[in-house]
Order: C-alpha cells, then sequence, then structure tokens
C-alpha cells in the first residue's frame, strides 16, 4: 500500500524552505477553567506535508485543531496561516482565513436538515455566489465522485452509514479548495475495512491537491500510512515530533509505552 | 484587652457555620449566574447586531424563517384570537348587561381585543411555538458540532442562525397580532349575534366610531419588540447552550419560559409608554 513517505519530494523542499510552513503553532496555551489542556505547544506544517497528531484522550488534540481554525481563543502563544495570526481577528476577518481551510469533523457535523448534495453544496452557495445553480450541481457531484459517493445525493445524513457521512464530511471539507486540510479523527468509528479505505481516500487526495493537513487521530497504523511527520502529545505537550522510525528510535518511556500499545 | 481582641480576630477567621457558608456560597453564585447571564446576552445581541447590519445578507435564510415563523404560526395564532374573542364576548356581554351598559357592547370588544388580548395572546403563542422550535433547533445544531461547521465553513452564524430569526420574529408578530385581532372579533361578534342578533356592519361602525391611528396602531406594533424578545431569546438559549440531549432540554424549555417573562415584563412597560406618548 502506497504511505505519505512515497512522495517526499515536495515536503524536503518545504523543510528547507521555512517560509513555506503554512500553519504555524507557537508556545500556544489552553486551558478551560482549572484544567489546563494545552502548555506551550508549537507544532508547524508545511504546504504538501501532512503531520499526525496523536496521543491519549483527554490531551487537548482536539482543542489543537479548534484553535488553528479559530474555534476556541487560546489564552496565550500563537496561531499563524500563511504568517497571520488568527487571534483576535474580528469573526468576519477570520471567514477570509478559513476559506483557505478545510475542516473535517470527528463525526462529521454534517447540517442534518440539508441532503448529502445540500451539505456539499452549503459552502459553494454562500462563498461562489458567482456560480449557476447548473455548475454548483457539477462540482458536487465531482467532489462526491472524488471521495466515492456517486450515489444518494438526496439522502439525509441519518440516512447513511458513519462511513458515508465522514465521506460527505471530507468532500464538504473540500468543496472551497482549501490549502489546510484539518481532519478530527477521520478514522474513529469505523471498521477496518472503511478505515483504510478513508485512509486512502485521503491519501489519494493529497498527492492529487498536495495541501498542507494535520490529522488528530488515536489510530497508528492510519497515522504511519497518511502522515509524512507524527507528533505525540501528552499532558498538553509535545512528547516528541518526527518520522515513525523516529519514534521507534526513541528512548523516552511515554512513548515507548504508547507505540507498544497502539 | 490586648488578650480579648486576638480573641476576636480569631473569631472573625473562623469560617462560617456550614448551613450559612452554603447560603451564601449559593446567593453569590445566583447573583454572579444572573449578571453573567445578562452579560453574555448584552455581548450576544451586540454580534448579531454586527453581523445583520453589514453585509453580505441572507435573504433566502430571511424567506425560509418568514415562512417558519409566519404562516406555520397562523392557525395556532387565529385559534388563540378566535378563542378569547368567544370568552371576552360572553364576559363582556355579561358585565356590561349588569351595569346597563350593553350599548358598549362593541367598543368594549374592538379595544379589548385590538389593544390588550390581541397582542399578548399573539405574543405568548409565538413564543411557545417558536421559542420553543428556536431554542431546540440551534441547541441541537450546536451540541452536534453544526453550529462550528458552519463557522468553519467561513460563514458567520450569527447572521445565518440568529439574524434572520430575530429579524422573521420582529416582521412577522405585528401580522400575525392581526390576524389574531380579526379572528377575535369575528367570532365574538359571532357569539354576541347568536345570543342577540348583530350585523356585522353595525357591531364594526359602533366599535370603532372614534377611533384613531394612535388608538391602535401602537399596540399592534409594539408586538415588533415581543419578536425581538422571543426571537433574541430564544436564538441566544439555543447557541449558548452546553451538554447533550439535556442540553437540548433545556435550551427549548428556557427559551418559552423566560420569553414569557420577559415579554409579560415588556408588556408592562410598553403600555406605559403606549399610555404617555400617544394618548
Amino acid at each position: 500500500m502506497a504511505t505519505a513517505y512515497d512522495n517526499p519530494t515536495k515536503l524536503e523542499v518545504a523543510r528547507k524552505d521555512g517560509s513555506a510552513q503554512v500553519v504555524a503553532v507557537e508556545n500556544l496555551h489552553k486551558s478551560f477553567g482549572q484544567l489546563n489542556v494545552l502548555n506551550g505547544i508549537s507544532l508547524g506544517v508545511s504546504s504538501g506535508e501532512t503531520l499526525a497528531v496523536l496521543g491519549r484522550s483527554g490531551t487537548g488534540k482536539s482543542v489543537l485543531l479548534r484553535l488553528i481554525i479559530g474555534l476556541e481563543k487560546p489564552d496565550s502563544g500563537s496561531v499563524r496561516i500563511h504568517g497571520q495570526d488568527i487571534a483576535g481577528q474580528a469573526l468576519d476577518r477570520m471567514g477570509e482565513i478559513r476559506k483557505k481551510v478545510g475542516f473535517l469533523f470527528q463525526h462529521a457535523a454534517l447540517y442534518d436538515s440539508l441532503t448529502v448534495a445540500g451539505n456539499v453544496a452549503f459552502p459553494l452557495e454562500h462563498h461562489r455566489r458567482d456560480m449557476s445553480r447548473a455548475e454548483r450541481g457539477d462540482r458536487v457531484n465531482q467532489l462526491l465522485s472524488e471521495v466515492g459517493m456517486e450515489g444518494g445525493l438526496d439522502k439525509m445524513p441519518s440516512d447513511i452509514s458513519g462511513g458515508m457521512q465522514k465521506r460527505v464530511g471530507l468532500a464538504r471539507a473540500l468543496a472551497l479548495e482549501p490549502e489546510i486540510l484539518l481532519l478530527d479523527e477521520p478514522t474513529a468509528g469505523l471498521d477496518p475495512i472503511s478505515s483504510g479505505e478513508i485512509d486512502d481516500l485521503i491519501l489519494k487526495l493529497q498527492h492529487e491537491r498536495q495541501m498542507a493537513s494535520i490529522v488528530v487521530t488515536h489510530d497508528m497504523h492510519s497515522a504511519r500510512t497518511i502522515a509524512n511527520r507524527l507528533a505525540i502529545l501528552d499532558q498538553g505537550n509535545v512528547v516528541i515530533e518526527g518520522s515513525y522510525e523516529d519514534l521507534q528510535q526513541s528512548e523516552i518511556g511515554f512513548v515507548k509505552e504508547f507505540l507498544k500499545q497502539s | 484587652m490586648s488578650g480579648r481582641g486576638s480573641t476576636a480576630v480569631a473569631d472573625m477567621n473562623q469560617p462560617l457555620p456550614r448551613p450559612l457558608s452554603y447560603l451564601a456560597n449559593s446567593a453569590l453564585g445566583v447573583c454572579t449566574g444572573f449578571f453573567e447571564w445578562f452579560g453574555n446576552l448584552g455581548i450576544f445581541s451586540w454580534q448579531v447586531l454586527k453581523a445583520a447590519v453589514t453585509p453580505p445578507y441572507e435573504w433566502r435564510e430571511l424567506v425560509r424563517q418568514l415562512d417558519e415563523v409566519g404562516s406555520k404560526s397562523l392557525p395556532l395564532v387565529v385559534l388563540a384570537g378566535s378563542a378569547i374573542g368567544v370568552v371576552l364576548s360572553l364576559e363582556a356581554r355579561y358585565s356590561l348587561s349588569r351595569f346597563g351598559a350593553k350599548s358598549m357592547f362593541p367598543v368594549t370588544l374592538v379595544y379589548s381585543v385590538i389593544q390588550v388580548m390581541g397582542p399578548i395572546i399573539t405574543g405568548l403563542v409565538v413564543c411557545g411555538r417558536v421559542g420553543a422550535g428556536m431554542g431546540a433547533e440551534l441547541a441541537s445544531m450546536k451540541v452536534s458540532e453544526q453550529i462550528d461547521a458552519i463557522e468553519a465553513s467561513a460563514i458567520n452564524p450569527y447572521r445565518l442562525l440568529a439574524a434572520t430569526r430575530i429579524l422573521a420574529c420582529i416582521l412577522m408578530l405585528p401580522l400575525l397580532t392581526v390576524a389574531a385581532d380579526a379572528s377575535g372579533l369575528l367570532t365574538g361578534w359571532f357569539a354576541q349575534s347568536l345570543v342577540e342578533p348583530l350585523s356585522f356592519h353595525q357591531f364594526i361602525s359602533t366599535g370603532f366610531s372614534g377611533a384613531t391611528f394612535n388608538a391602535f396602531l401602537p399596540p399592534t406594533f409594539k408586538t415588533a419588540v415581543y419578536g425581538l424578545i422571543i426571537g433574541l431569546i430564544g436564538c441566544f438559549q439555543g447557541m449558548k447552550t452546553r451538554g447533550g440531549a439535556e442540553g437540548v432540554g433545556r435550551a427549548a424549555t428556557n427559551s418559552v419560559v423566560l420569553g414569557s417573562l420577559f415579554l409579560i415584563m415588556a408588556d408592562v412597560v410598553l403600555v406605559k409608554f403606549i399610555l404617555v406618548v400617544f394618548h
């Protein structure tokens, strides 16, 4: 099976050129009441690169993604997208930045009052008002075809399986042709075959679109398949960051235990 | 002396007895919650106002909400207005007969329905139907991350979800009130004419004799404020909810309870305002 390591050329170019870092998180702190979730985390991802963020439940992986897209505000630190700090941006100004970011939610978060096609068309209706209805329809069909959901355009989200919901969520996330893709547990709750299909799909999209991606997952197999680089979080900090081989060679107890249990 | 003083200081440092401490903490919690709620409502209102007055405007969603709030509430409002018309007719006829003032029946009914009962009944019925619906729908969207998904899609949820719903309530309440008034007057006249024949023309001409626009327009248009309250409370409770199914239920209940409460309190203020300004 192909993995992200098969296509390292663009990644190497990006790493040499520091300015190519599309998402840069620096010294990020976030707490909810007395609970410190992130304690000065720093991460970055370049164009064409996929970073997998792993860790135990409750270590702030999903919070990190929500901070990157501005759904949560950090206590301190910065999140830069294309060098622009998003902290303190007004909602409408954030909109311009968010158009460059596709987000797949853990439970897909499809709009339950809209059909599958309506969900994918939703961002286009609001941001591509120059598109005719027919053009929008064609684009929706193309996006759903890319994620392997050619049929069932008129079905409601409640009538399709979890795996299909993830595919539709992915198609919706790709609708505005984002430069950055954030995936929150893309394979959680899916059977191994559906997980593998989602991994292949993400890999295919990465090869075709060369986006900067951050994938939050518990699934080490999935992370190895789709990511160029892995980061393990513990107690709100990055314990280790590097390739899977780097992780394997680590002497850190937590990393060893994490790999052993994965 | 110094010994007694140090004893007094030591006494003050003693923790309060447990029931008192519990009461003090509870009272403090209630006060903090009260001000926090109003503070959050103020911030929410400001966000909605900013979103409502800046483009792009969500016309299609507004039309959908006008239908949702207006057309779909119409049967219920007409039914409630009709029932109130019959009740007022029966009560007014009985009370006026006792004082030998039966000739005042049309005026009494017209003024009672249009100035008092029509607006408040419409407000309460719409608050029950629309307020609960908005609270539950938005809360459900919130807990299933659909509102986050809207925001992540670079769409302002305050503009798309809240501003359209609140505006629809503001625009539709006066129209629904007119419908409730009309049905109330019609059934009131009908109930009266069953007991004692009275032509509709005579009922209307007597009822509205000497009436001015000032007598009827302000009570009708004050319901736009009811609409603002219903929409604002419903959207606020829905969009700021926390928790799962329990949060959704709480948002729906609070939307109706708080909406009705604020609506009645607003009525007190608005009645006084109308009396001072328009009479």
